[in-house]
């Protein structure tokens, strides 16, 4: 094939990939957008596998047809509540094909580079690997992370920031080393010797960030992986993978970006880890009786009520109970009653989350709406349902400017008539802070698993 | 301890104070319970069913409260016509008596009770929080009441409640007007809806509105704003300006509407005159004023207390006595709050009640303690509506809006301009213009992905996941070299990268496919 049909399937692939993200933009569209993406990407592939560059067939054919079903597989059996995990799996990958990828161009060989050209050619391949190295222990040990294999808490090794500091001089250094080297035996060692230096970088990046901040790792890694497929764009002059890459990059960018601003937290501080364990002694606790009811007053409280919001979080996920949340939804609407959705942007382990698990159990999403959507409906709301959400829906937020989460915006759920909120124990959310939500007058506890209580509430529902 | 419960004497009184149900419950709570003979019977409970609920049936009505250490009764104590004495001397010091006492309004009869040195318990007087409306036998009775002055208005009636299109014409529905939405008001609405009337309902306090809409009726609302919400979830005394819209709007109600129930009552003092002559002789011929504010004035002028008053074909139901006119309902639901009561006393469950004047409850509806007076007690503090939002107190940190200075900004772009001039000075040509691409695709991400809905982050990451797969393609274009070694990393590279590929795409698809209206 001719090379100008290829890049001109290039370019069309890069437009169809451009589509796809802009499609997004409402779930109308957006399955007309994720065919986009499946041409764009089918186009680029048979491009590029009927260019002149590529002669070996066999090999390539084989390894597709494995790499094409794992990933079927995997995208069949996967449960909802595991996306995030998926998602993260998925990264590592992007991240060590680039490292892969990276060697293998070093050893394809520099010839016809000269001078700046072949500097900067060297400079790409070692930011190309260093990158694609990060992205991916950090994604395996979020995937751990989220898994439960890994212990959610922050790991803080002492003098953390000066141990990065340290592997970032290191990386530096060896770079240096590594543009301009003689003989490539050199070469090779000092870029595996970085490698090893990225990977432990990528762990201990992670390890440091606790589990209620991973949406913004996630998210942030989503980017990562994007700048490395940019960067390995820039190391073969393909500016598909450019293009890509930077859309990517900037999309995980953006969203981290979101989430931290939903936590109200600088994104240097998420990464730098250790949320929780700082400011000590500044948080309150609250001294206070607490009301808990049984699951057919709650049910009761439901009966009576006319505008319901429901109000997901995690607990919700691990509970595995938006099937049951769902019965409750639809009995009540079924009943005349107005039953909306409210979703803090950081509900759950990864940006939209929860929508997608309400999405599984049939909850239509034009009644599952954003925090700022709905904040405001709370003084008219009858009966709020908190299921397993604990810091999203905290009024120290605003109250107590000492609080370790003071100005994240929450959910002003304490506004409504009666709120229940559904809980394993009286223990604390992630961020480690204290709910004075729990202790206020119109607040009513129900205690338990969620997926058992909210079964209890549907059968005396339905009683 | 042992319970009496007295026949009541007031002439027309039906009710009584406990019924063989609650008697049961009483026993359990290791109580013993003696009735007085025929004390039950105008409210359907005859001797038999309280003797074989366990209470002892007494005809002496002295030996009945001699022998008792708590009194139940409904009505407060008065003259006695068959012993020719007053009830009040037949209270012992150290025995508790249980009824309604009104105190506020019985000031001389207050006086008269301490001095006999016993305790006494007003019903009436239980504070009205959340955990005390078990016992809250005003709202039992105005329940009662609410309901049966619709029925009394029905009988009075000459049409129907409901509308009916019938073979011999059209009936219009009746229009039912509720003044006042507290327990009775509520109870009203509910009785005449369910009759199939047109309800509408005005009250003061504006939190009421819902809970009137939620029964189904209109809320009749006045183009002026004040709060009436008093303490304790009562209603207050409104300003001149508000009450002459009021007026106002009960004027233009009384010329459509067929019925008007009142319920307009504020705590110790007379019923607000709310309906007034002319408004009574605009209404329709055959309408019907049901006044359940009578016992206290009444809120209607041409009302009489305990009387039906028939004026320009109006029919002013004055009955003073409704709960007592549901007799058998009243007396279960007052025997319940009394139950309640007790078995807040004795949470020993052995039969001794104490009087604990750290109860808030208690505190609140003891009005005598073994013969002082310790009424009034304490305000209660918790209005039946939610708190008012305390102001937002300490309204949320204002956005920290960083006043960036413009110069930083100009000087970030100088510098970036500055920077991308160097690279360019050495950079070849080639880098360049890749560098161009990567520059521009950043900022067409940057657009696209601020127009995706949040609703689709999860869609989005696994989306941009499956693109960046778009690797593969660096790998493809090494995978036909001739060191084994770079065929190798290129094809575990092209492996992974398809993973990434097939399974990115397909469980967006998955996800996205779940998402519906």
């Amino acid at each position: 094939m001719a090379s100008g049909i290829v890049t001109a399937s290039y370019i069309i692939a890069a437009v169809l990939f451009i589509l796809s993200l802009g499609g997004l933009s409402h779930p109308e569209t957006a399955r007309r957008g994720n065919a986009y993406g499946i041409a764009g990407m089918v186009i680029a592939i048979l491009a590029t596998v009927f260019s002149n560059q590529v002669t070996d067939y066999a090999v390539l054919i084989v390894v597709m047809l494995i790499g094409g079903t794992v990933g079927v597989q995997a995208a069949r059996r996967v449960q909802m509540t595991e996306m995030p995990e998926l998602v993260a799996i998925l990264h590592s990958f992007v991240g060590l094909a680039a490292v892969l990828i990276g060697f293998a161009t070093y050893l394809v060989g520099l010839e016809g580079f000269h001078g700046a050209e072949r500097t900067i050619h060297e400079v790409e391949i070692y930011l190309g690997i260093l990158i694609g190295a990060v992205t991916f222990t950090g994604s395996v040990i979020a995937f751990g992370k989220l898994r439960g294999k890994i212990d959610g808490k922050p790991v803080l090794l002492p003098g953390r920031h000066w141990l990065n500091l340290g592997i970032g001089v290191a990386c530096i250094w060896i770079g240096s080393g590594f543009v301009g080297a003689q003989s490539t035996g050199t070469a090779v060692f000092l870029l595996v010797l970085m490698t090893l230096l990225a990977f432990a970088f990528g762990v201990h990046m992670v390890m440091a960030i606790g589990g209620a901040d991973m949406p913004v790792v996630v998210s942030m890694l989503n980017s990562y992986s994007g700048w490395a497929a940019a960067a390995t764009g820039f190391m073969l002059s393909n500016d598909l993978l450019i293009v890509t890459g930077a859309l990517v990059g900037s999309s995980g960018a953006i969203l981290s970006y979101i989430m931290c601003r939903a936590m109200n937290r600088h994104f240097l501080a998420v990464i730098a880890g250790g949320f929780g364990t700082s400011g000590g002694g500044a948080a309150t606790s609250y001294e206070g009786e607490v009301t808990s009811v049984s699951a057919e007053e709650t049910a009761e409280l439901l009966r009576e009520a006319k505008h319901v919001v429901i109000v997901p979080g995690y607990g919700m996920a691990v509970a595995q109970a938006q099937n049951t949340v769902y019965e409750i939804t639809k009995s009540l609407r079924e009943k005349g009653k107005e039953v909306r959705f409210a979703i803090h942007p950081v509900a759950g382990r990864m940006p939209g989350h929860m929508n997608v698990l309400l999405a599984e159990a049939r909850v239509p999403y034009d009644i599952v709406l954003e925090m700022e959507e709905i904040n405001d409906d709370f003084p008219a709301t009858d009966v709020v349902l908190v299921i397993g959400a604990n810091d999203i829906v905290n009024p120290a937020a605003q109250d107590e400017p000492g609080s370790p989460i003071a100005g994240m915006p929450v959910l002003e759920v304490w506004k409504a008539n009666t709120t229940v909120v559904l809980k394993r124990s009286m223990a604390s959310g992630y961020a480690g802070v204290d709910n004075p939500l729990f202790f206020r007058e119109n607040t009513r506890m129900l205690f338990g698993d969620a997926k058992q209580s909210l079964d209890a509430v549907l059968a005396a529902l339905h009683a | 301890m042992k319970i009496a419960v007295p026949r009541e004497v007031h002439p027309g009184e039906r009710r009584v104070a406990t019924t063989p149900d609650v008697v049961q419950q009483l026993l359990k709570l290791g109580f013993e319970v003696s009735v007085e003979s025929e004390a039950g019977l105008p409210a359907s409970f005859s001797d038999d069913a309280y003797a074989a609920a366990g209470a002892t049936i007494v005809s002496d009505t002295r030996a009945l409260w001699d022998g008792a250490d708590i009194v139940l009764k409904v009505r407060a104590p008065e003259h006695h016509p068959g012993l020719g004495a007053d009830e009040v001397d037949l209270i012992k010091p150290g025995q508790t008596l249980v009824s309604f006492v009104w105190p506020g309004q019985n000031e001389e009869l207050l006086a008269r009770l301490a001095a006999t040195g016993g305790n006494v318990i007003a019903m009436d007087m239980v504070p009205r929080i959340s955990r005390a409306q078990k016992m809250d036998a005003l709202s039992s009775m105005a329940n009662i009441a609410g309901y049966r002055a619709i029925i009394e208005a029905a009988t009075q009636f000459g049409r129907f409640f409901t509308g009916q299109i019938t073979a011999a014409g059209k009936v219009p529905p009746a229009k039912v007007m509720i003044i006042g939405a507290g327990v009775a008001g509520l109870a009203a609405i509910g009785a005449a809806k369910s009759l199939g009337a047109i309800v509408r309902a005005f009250d003061t306090r504006p939190e009421v509105k819902e809970q009137v809409e939620s029964m189904d009726a209109e809320f009749l609302e006045l183009d002026f704003k004040e709060e009436g919400s008093g303490e304790g979830g009562y209603a207050k005394v409104m300003s001149k300006e508000f009450i002459e819209a009021e007026m106002a709007l009960f004027a233009a109600q009384a010329r459509e509407v067929d019925i008007i129930v009142t319920t307009a009552l504020i705590p110790g003092k007379p019923a607000p005159k709310l309906i007034t002559k002319e408004m009574v002789e605009s209404m329709a011929d055959g309408s019907v004023i049901v006044d359940l504010a009578a016992e206290q004035g009444g809120n209607c002028e041409l009302t009489v207390p305990g009387e039906i008053n028939r004026v320009h074909g109006v029919t002013i139901i004055g009955y003073t006595d409704l709960p007592s006119r549901l007799a058998t309902q009243s007396s279960q639901l007052y025997g319940t709050n009394l139950r309640h009561l007790l078995t807040d006393m004795t949470p020993e469950k052995d039969g001794n009640a104490v009087i604990d004047m750290d109860d808030e409850v208690i505190r609140g509806a003891t009005v005598i303690k073994a013969g002082e007076i310790t009424w009034p007690p304490p305000p209660p503090k918790l209005s039946a509506a939610p708190p008012q939002a305390k102001a937002a107190a300490a309204p949320p940190p204002p956005a920290e809006e960083k006043k960036k200075n413009p110069w930083a900004s100009v000087a970030l772009l100088a510098g970036g301009a500055l920077a991308l001039w160097s690279l360019g000075r050495v950079a070849p040509p080639e880098f360049m213009s890749h560098f161009t691409v990567f520059v521009l695709a950043c900022f067409v991400g940057y657009q696209v992905i601020w127009n995706v809905t949040p609703a689709l982050h999860t869609p989005l990451m696994s989306v941009t996941n499956a693109i960046s797969g778009i690797i593969v393609i660096g790998a493809l274009l090494q995978i036909s070299t001739s060191s084994f070694l770079v065929t190798l990393l290129a094809g575990l590279a092209i492996l992974i990268a398809t993973i990434n590929i097939a399974g990115g795409f397909l469980v967006t698809q998955r996800m996205l496919r779940m998402f519906r209206k």
